[in-house]
């Protein structure tokens, strides 16, 4: 009964991305291809960026595009849900387990991010044209990091759109999420840190970095990035943390 | 003793016949955070209100209340049975814990103590069992805004783990029955809110549960439209389906019920078919004067006039229960007027659920 629910569950949210497929792909592809324009094809014509940098770059906006529409495929139906339109009690009400529905909505996040992730790849390659080292050979490291990653931003984001109030949602996106795209190694390497030590592990808190560092060592491992295993680890204990909060905090909006 | 056991039939003896009972149902929500203290329970009991400090829920308390601080007592302990086939309302004013106990049972609110079945399982134990029996319509329309009319109906199904063959056909039937089958394939925002209302109702069958419970069903609906609910409940409940309403109408529960649990502030006041309650109701027609000063002053002259059944206080309102109907009305406003008061405001209501919930807790309905 919970896998065939669990999948009805799936099979929604999947219909209802599937209308708003381009809808969604602008919402959250949007700024990580922008960047791509500016600081991937711009910069580097006009001669202001050195060369290999686009190789630096473009794990980075992979990882943003992943997070950042991980995040935002929960966060906001959440807001949405339980603030104004109530729209998910039909499903609280469906006869399974109540962290199963949160459960669901997490997978639906993680498919949206790696989707969101993959649609940005060849516009970016294009964009930026050929990418020294960049190699699609380590495909089960890129699959293992896209996975964990998706996973520790959708429960963010299941965190995030079930314990602010509505009304500060625009906050969160510029409080939380602004700075840790910023700070997230996303568009320089953590190595490159070494010239800022107290940043360089400062942003150590911040769960992006992991995600950026590890597309970095799947993607172009010529780069200096952060060795894989310690990636691995530290996304599976940002992970199971934000999945423990967004889980409580998501029974609780459900249950009163 | 239980009025269930009279509907004996053959159903397995796990299965009770009950649809639902309560038993001390209890739901006290927390004092705000912010004002939260560390002084413990004591501190928070709401300043001024009699009862025992300490114990909020105690009777006396008054609920659906939010003193700074203080814990809001929801229902202090209801007990009540509905059978099998019945159609039963809750009446009672808004933040009388009609929503509170709607939500408790169907398994959305945790209450704080006592307990609750339906058909048999436990809201807080079981509430899986629980959802899989129960279907609920919602005080306002929330349908699936991103699935059209018949996507909602065949999803809702699905979470029920029903197949699609066999939900398509059944939301079509539904669709029909309740006259929207032209809205199908419409988008959700292209109903009337009378139509979504109904899609509501769709929805809450679709799954073919043992109970229904609508909340507030005719809320913000115009009179045409509240109309024709009633016609498609009283079809339901033709049909042989259990229903539970609340509502703070009083028409509408004396109208379709069965039974009528009179609520107020958490408590089970009254409990019986609307005919008993009438009967119940104080003698006479109520004759409510309010005056620009303190009743009390003109009580004992009301109390002489002729035609008074009986006649209360409440401030600076008088209540006069009449065997006359109107025709006391202008001895008492001459009693006022020689009291030295000034009458402000006359209203005559009929013997009715509205009398007997105003005799009973001094304040009206809405």
């Amino acid at each position: 009964m919970n896998v065939s629910v669990f999948f009805a569950l799936l099979r929604r949210d999947i219909r209802v991305a599937r209308k708003e497929l381009l809808f969604f792909l602008i919402r959250t592809t949007m700024q990580p291809l922008l960047f791509v324009i500016v600081f991937g094809y711009l910069l580097p014509k006009m001669n202001f960026s050195q060369p290999g940098y686009q190789t630096v770059l473009l794990p980075g906006i992979l990882a943003v595009s992943l997070s950042l529409s991980a995040i935002q495929s929960v966060a906001l139906p959440m807001v949405q849900d339980f603030g104004w339109t109530k729209e998910i009690e039909d499903r609280l009400l469906a006869p399974v387990p109540t962290p199963l529905i949160a459960a669901e909505k997490i997978v639906a996040a993680m498919i949206q991010g790696t989707i969101a992730a993959a649609f940005v790849l060849p516009i970016a390659r294009l964009v930026m044209g050929p990418i020294a080292g960049l190699t699609l050979a380590h495909g089960g490291e890129v699959a293992l990091i896209v996975l964990l990653g998706s996973f520790a931003f959708s429960s963010l984001g299941m965190w995030l759109g079930t314990a602010i109030p509505p009304q500060q949602i625009g906050l969160m996106f510029s409080v939380i999420v602004a700075p840790m795209l910023f700070f997230g190694c996303a568009y320089y390497p953590w190595r490159g840190l070494d010239v800022v030590p107290v940043m360089k592990y400062l942003v150590l808190v911040n769960p992006m970095v992991y995600v950026a560092e590890g597309m970095r060592g799947a993607l172009t491992p010529n780069v200096p990035h952060m060795p894989l295993a310690a990636v691995g680890l530290a996304l599976v204990i940002i992970a199971v943390v934000f999945w423990v909060l967004g889980m409580r905090s998501f029974y609780k909006r459900a249950i009163g | 003793m239980h009025p269930s056991f009279l509907f004996s039939s053959h159903r397995e003896t796990h299965e009770p016949m009950a649809a639902i009972e309560t038993h001390a149902l209890r739901k006290v929500y927390p004092g705000a955070p912010a004002t939260k203290r560390r002084g413990g329970p004591s501190r928070r009991t709401p300043s001024g209100a009699p009862g025992m400090p300490g114990m909020p829920g105690m009777p006396g308390m008054p609920p659906g209340i939010r003193p700074p601080g203080g814990d809001v007592i929801a229902l202090q302990g209801l007990d009540l049975e509905v059978r099998e086939g019945e159609f039963f309302g809750l009446l009672g004013p808004n933040g009388a814990g009609k929503t509170t106990t709607i939500g408790i049972l169907t398994t959305r609110v945790k209450p704080t103590s006592g307990t609750a079945l339906i058909a048999g399982h436990n809201v807080a134990s079981d509430p899986v069992g629980v959802r899989q029996r129960i279907g609920v319509v919602p005080q306002r329309p929330n349908p699936d805004r991103s699935l059209n009319v018949l996507e909602n109906l065949v999803f809702h199904a699905a979470y029920f783990g029903i197949p699609s063959s066999v939900a398509t056909p059944r939301a079509n039937a539904l669709l029909a029955q309740l006259d929207i089958a032209e809205k199908a394939n419409a988008k959700v925002d292209e109903m009337s809110g009378g139509q979504q209302q109904r899609l509501m109702i769709a929805r809450a069958l679709i799954h073919e549960p043992r109970v229904i419970f609508l909340d507030e069903p005719t809320v913000g609906l115009d009179p045409q439209t509240r109309l024709s609910l009633w016609d498609i409940l009283r079809g339901l409940h033709a049909e042989g389906r259990t229903i539970v309403m609340t509502t703070h109408y009083m028409e509408e529960a004396d109208k379709l019920c069965d039974r009528i649990a009179i609520v107020d502030r958490g408590e089970l006041l009254e409990l019986d078919t609307p005919e008993a309650l009438k009967e119940r109701a104080p003698g006479g027609t109520l004759v409510e004067v309010s005056l620009s000063g303190p009743a009390d002053n003109v009580l004992e002259a009301t109390r002489t006039l002729d035609g008074v059944l009986r006649a209360e206080s409440h401030g600076d309102v008088l209540r006069v229960y009449s065997d006359r109907g109107g025709r006391v009305i202008s001895p008492v406003i001459q009693v006022a007027e020689e009291g030295g008061l000034n009458v402000t405001n006359v209203s005559l209501t009929e013997p009715s659920l509205e009398t007997l919930f105003v005799a009973r807790t001094g304040r009206k309905l809405d």
